[in-house]
């Protein structure tokens, strides 16, 4: 879709201007819905999850149409994926503090 | 500071490099914007830390949503997304030929950009005048940290698109394309600015 976007003359350029406004009424409702779901004040870790999953979708939503990451060239692809990794080690790298003391 | 300097064009403004496959100003963005992630990242790591590893929080009792403001912080999302929206418009109206809409669009991007910085400043100012601040505890530590670097991100995005809209836009008559790349390239940092205020917001006022 966002392929042809890119590349495709200003007349048919004009038809996928509204993948761009369903993207945004999209991601308006989904702030809506994670806003109403913090007032319901679930268990810590439902709740956690819940608003990870939203915040995911619409970060999802933002990558995918605004950046046309739907489409990209694979270098791209390939920097975002060394980028996830070395963001989940970071992530996950304070808990390695929990071995800390362990003797093997 | 070479008198032939204006005659050494950059190359693959517009078109390509053949290694990469594409414009290089496009490229280095993501390089960018992929440090960015790890900057962010590392910071969002020691929240998490400090936040697991602390017996209550907020320090102070209650929950987040009841210390930091959920309405203002819910409209400042919806500004954002609105300007992100703004944003891929005045990229758009470039490549549709159309430089009295990017005028328009990026005009309303750099606006609700002011917008979102005058309700962050009234949201700290609020903290301020009950005595909050970043030595007060970790929990406004982390959350005058995190939002104070997502808001100069804010200020560097208006000065790029300031610059864009005014006497950037002088390219436009030269180079359409080139312009149109720098827009899009601008378009994805603003988009990632967005980004990491989807997950901020959530992790720090409603959790």
């Amino acid at each position: 879709m966002a392929e042809t976007a890119e590349h495709s003359s200003p007349e048919q350029f004009k038809k996928h201007l509204g993948q761009y406004y369903v993207v945004f009424v999209a991601l308006l409702c989904l702030t809506a819905v994670t806003v109403a779901v913090s007032y319901l004040h679930l268990k810590r870790p439902l709740a956690i999850a819940i608003a990870l999953v939203i915040a995911t979708v619409k970060a999802g939503l933002v990558a995918g149409v605004f950046m046309h990451l739907i489409s990209e060239r694979k270098v791209i692809y390939a920097v975002l994926i060394l980028t996830a990794a070395f963001f989940l080690l970071v992530l996950l790298l304070p808990s390695l503090t929990i071995f800390e003391g362990v003797v093997v | 500071m070479s008198a032939h300097a204006a005659d050494a064009a950059i190359p693959h403004t517009v078109e390509p490099h053949p290694v990469t496959g594409l414009p290089n100003g496009k490229f280095g963005i993501w390089l960018f914007l992929a440090s960015e992630v790890m900057l962010f990242g590392a910071l969002f790591s020691s929240y998490v830390l400090i936040r697991t590893q602390a017996p209550h929080w907020p320090p102070e009792g209650g929950l987040s949503s009841e210390i930091l403001n959920v309405p203002l912080a819910t409209v400042n999302t919806a500004v954002l997304i609105t300007s992100s929206i703004t944003m891929v418009l005045a990229w758009a109206s470039c490549k549709m030929g159309r430089i009295d809409r990017f005028r328009l669009w990026m005009g309303g991007t750099i606006a609700l950009a002011f917008v979102f910085l005058v309700i962050k400043y009234f949201e700290y100012t609020d903290k301020f005048h009950h005595g909050h601040f970043p030595s007060t505890n970790n929990f406004y530590a982390i959350y005058f940290t995190l939002t104070g670097l997502h808001g100069l991100h804010v200020v560097g995005g208006i000065i790029v698109n300031t610059f864009l809209l005014t006497i950037g836009t002088r390219l436009w008559k030269v180079d359409r394309d080139h312009f149109t790349n720098r827009v899009e390239n601008a378009g994805l940092y603003w988009h990632f600015v967005d980004l990491v205020w989807i997950f901020l917001f959530p992790s720090l006022y409603l959790l």
